[in-house]
């Protein structure tokens, strides 16, 4: 089954958890606010279908979402958490750190946490410091955790199924700019993308550029700046933070002899520096610039638009230092 | 208002029924006891809390589960653990840190854990087993399972967020949690009262519409009468209740910390009220002879030495463990690390 249809990154997440929980019982969802369908519309519907008891309303209890989650999925069910902002998870992080990421090991491998805990992030238009962070770098962190941050609407269905299936707990960040992005997604209910496969979103030959969720968008306008000064940018899509596709990375690093990484986060301790550092490890004998990261200042997220927009990644800072790169030579 | 469910002494017990509450209760202090010991001479490493004066509560409320139905306990679980049914020879061997523990020696103390007997986890942070208990019983439901889930705390852990939020959270969706808060006095090595507003545990329970009972800790047959008529009811689909059981932590916070904050003379006075005593003179009362009693209490102290001995004999686990059952996908590679 090859079909397609036109869905927007809202609507093939909406459209994954639908046919998860048409194909298994166990899945549910719970949040604030997801009998109207989440506040951004991710699960538009589904209460019609499945009910108030698997798509459950809950209070705005963070911490006990996340730790209800944790117990119903000792106990054999598959919970979807959704926490409405990633800012609002860290209410929840002793639930998410110490007791989903730990539990499997800590029993002995007595129990699983099958849960995926969506997280909408990255700077949204004037939202300001508490809802507009990127904090993926923080779960990289946790042994136990998986960490997916799809960019296209295909991904965001494909990628989201896999999450539901998997038996660990999945760190799952969709980008609140991306919701409307619209984008070919696969018909087929059993459309699953492996976690831990990036996507070659533009090839290239002269500069590799990683990055992931909504910067994938950025660095493609970045790359044909590029090319219309005669630089070829290969952009990937690493799709999935833990475990990162290394192999496709140093493939291709192996052949542009150059690494830009590009994050929306903070630079400071960013995953940047976690793929900077493990490149530099094994390939540094073949690199002829030096490997650079791009992301944004240590500074809280302002609410006005020119503060705002002073921390923003734009393709002009991109082009600027893929081209800074390009003028070291070996 | 929450209801006082202290029995009249006078009242006809069930002597076969105590003296199964009292072998649990013997057998979760001789494990303690042998835990300490091994504490202190250096054979079992970390923190142990040690419930001993508490026993009342775990082998009351857990002679009424089935054993389908779960608990959660806290980083003083050992009593709920044996109550529940985990053997304590898997329990010592966690504690020593050795291969054959509950957790093949990768929780200790404060994770053991036996899924089999439905004991879900003890908890290293105070309170975080209240939203797990609330969740395993909210999966129950969705599952269409008649279990029931206990959750154990203590009284520090009412002043933390997941207990209101947990508290709401079995209220509002109606599910099978008896929540069981004992009160030892202490929240660490701080008096409870000194840091806690208002009228405390049952009064928060009942303002958040969890009807609360309050009972005598330290009388099993009372905790076991009690439990008795909860546990029913709440497998019968009334919601959540709670469970207010008053009683003493005879030692310190851990097994060494000698609790120098209490006064020495109240403290002492305590072991006069120890739920063991208490029931050992309801036996002799009831008719139970001294050779009965004291080959109950033998048993139970030669088990743990046993299983004491065998958990320092036994090996350490594999070092590749280490690496084990963190995760399917993005798993660590022992092998590959030099």
């Amino acid at each position: 089954m090859n079909d397609m249809s036109v869905l927007s990154y809202q609507e093939a997440g909406c459209q994954a958890v639908a046919e998860e929980m048409r194909r298994d019982t166990t899945v549910w969802a719970l949040g604030e606010d997801l009998g109207r369908g989440g506040v951004f519309g991710q699960y538009k519907g589904l209460v019609d279908e499945f009910g108030p008891e698997r798509i459950a309303d809950t209070p705005i209890s963070e911490a006990t979402i996340m730790g209800a989650a944790v117990g119903a999925a000792l106990v054999g069910t598959r919970p979807v958490v959704e926490m409405r902002f990633a800012d609002f998870a860290l209410c929840a992080v002793d639930e998410m750190v110490n007791q989903a990421a730990k539990a499997r090991f800590m029993f002995g491998g007595q129990a699983r946490v099958p849960m995926v805990i969506r997280q909408p992030s990255g700077m949204w238009r004037s939202s300001a410091a508490q809802h507009s962070q990127s904090l993926e770098a923080w779960y990289t962190h946790i042994p136990g955790l998986v960490v997916a941050a799809p960019y296209t609407p295909a991904d965001n269905k494909g990628l989201l199924k896999s999450a539901i299936r998997c038996d660990d707990p999945v760190i799952y960040i969709e980008h609140k700019d991306n919701w409307a992005l619209e984008g070919d997604v696969p018909d087929d209910p059993d459309h699953l993308l492996p976690l831990g496969q990036a996507r070659l979103a533009l090839p290239g030959d002269d500069l590799t550029l990683v990055t992931w969720s909504k910067m994938v968008g950025v660095a493609e306008q970045a790359a044909a700046l590029a090319l219309a000064q005669g630089v070829g940018i290969e952009v990937i899509d690493l799709r999935t933070l833990w475990p990162w596709d290394q192999d496709m990375v140093f493939a291709s690093v192996a052949k542009t002899k150059r690494l830009l990484v590009v994050h929306e986060a903070v630079q400071v301790g960013g995953f940047g520096a976690e793929i900077a550092a493990t490149v530099a490890e094994h390939l540094a004998h073949v690199l002829t610039a030096p490997i650079r990261r791009l992301g944004a200042p240590r500074a809280p997220i302002s609410y006005a638009k020119p503060l705002e927009d002073l921390l923003r990644i734009t393709p002009e800072k991109i082009l600027a230092t893929a081209l800074s790169q390009m003028a070291v030579t070996a | 208002m929450s209801e006082n469910h202290n029995r009249d002494i006078a009242h006809n017990i069930d002597r076969d029924r105590l003296v199964d509450l009292y072998r649990t209760m013997r057998r979760i202090r001789a494990f303690e006891e042998a835990a300490e010991k091994a504490s202190l001479s250096g054979q079992v490493g970390g923190a142990v809390h040690l419930s001993i004066g508490q026993e009342g509560v775990a082998a009351g409320v857990c002679a009424n589960l089935r054993r389908t139905d779960q608990i959660t306990t806290t980083h003083r679980g050992h009593g709920h653990c044996i109550a529940k049914g985990t053997d304590p020879g898997a329990m010592m061997l966690e504690l020593f840190g050795k291969q054959g523990g509950t957790c093949g020696g990768k929780g200790g103390s404060m994770h053991i854990a036996d899924f089999e007997v439905g004991m879900l986890g003890a908890n290293g942070v105070v309170a975080a087993g209240i939203p797990i208990a609330v969740g395993a019983a909210h999966g129950a439901k969705l599952l269409g399972e008649d279990r029931v889930v206990v959750c154990f705390f203590g009284d520090g852990a009412i002043n933390r967020g997941p207990f209101m939020e947990g508290l709401n959270w079995a209220a509002i969706f109606k599910l099978p949690v008896l929540f069981v808060c004992e009160q030892n006095g202490f929240a660490s090595t701080t008096h409870s009262d000194a840091v806690t507003a208002g009228a405390g545990a049952s009064a928060r329970a009942e303002s958040l519409g969890v009807k609360a009972f309050e009972i005598d800790g330290n009388d099993v047959t009372a905790v076991d009468g009690l439990a008795g008529e909860l546990i029913p009811k709440i497998r019968g689909g009334d919601g959540p209740l709670f469970l207010s059981a008053r009683t003493y932590r005879l030692k310190g916070h851990t097994s060494v910390d000698p609790a120098l904050y209490r006064d020495q003379a109240h403290a002492a006075a305590q072991w006069d009220n120890d739920p063991l005593l208490r029931a050992a003179k309801e036996l002799r009362r009831a008719g139970l002879s001294e050779d009965d009693l004291s080959a109950i209490d033998s048993a139970a102290l030669g088990e743990m030495r046993r299983v004491s001995e065998a958990a320092d004999a036994a090996p350490a686990p594999e070092l590749a463990h280490a690496f084990d059952d963190i995760q399917d996908i993005g798993a660590p590679v022992w092998e590959a690390r030099p």
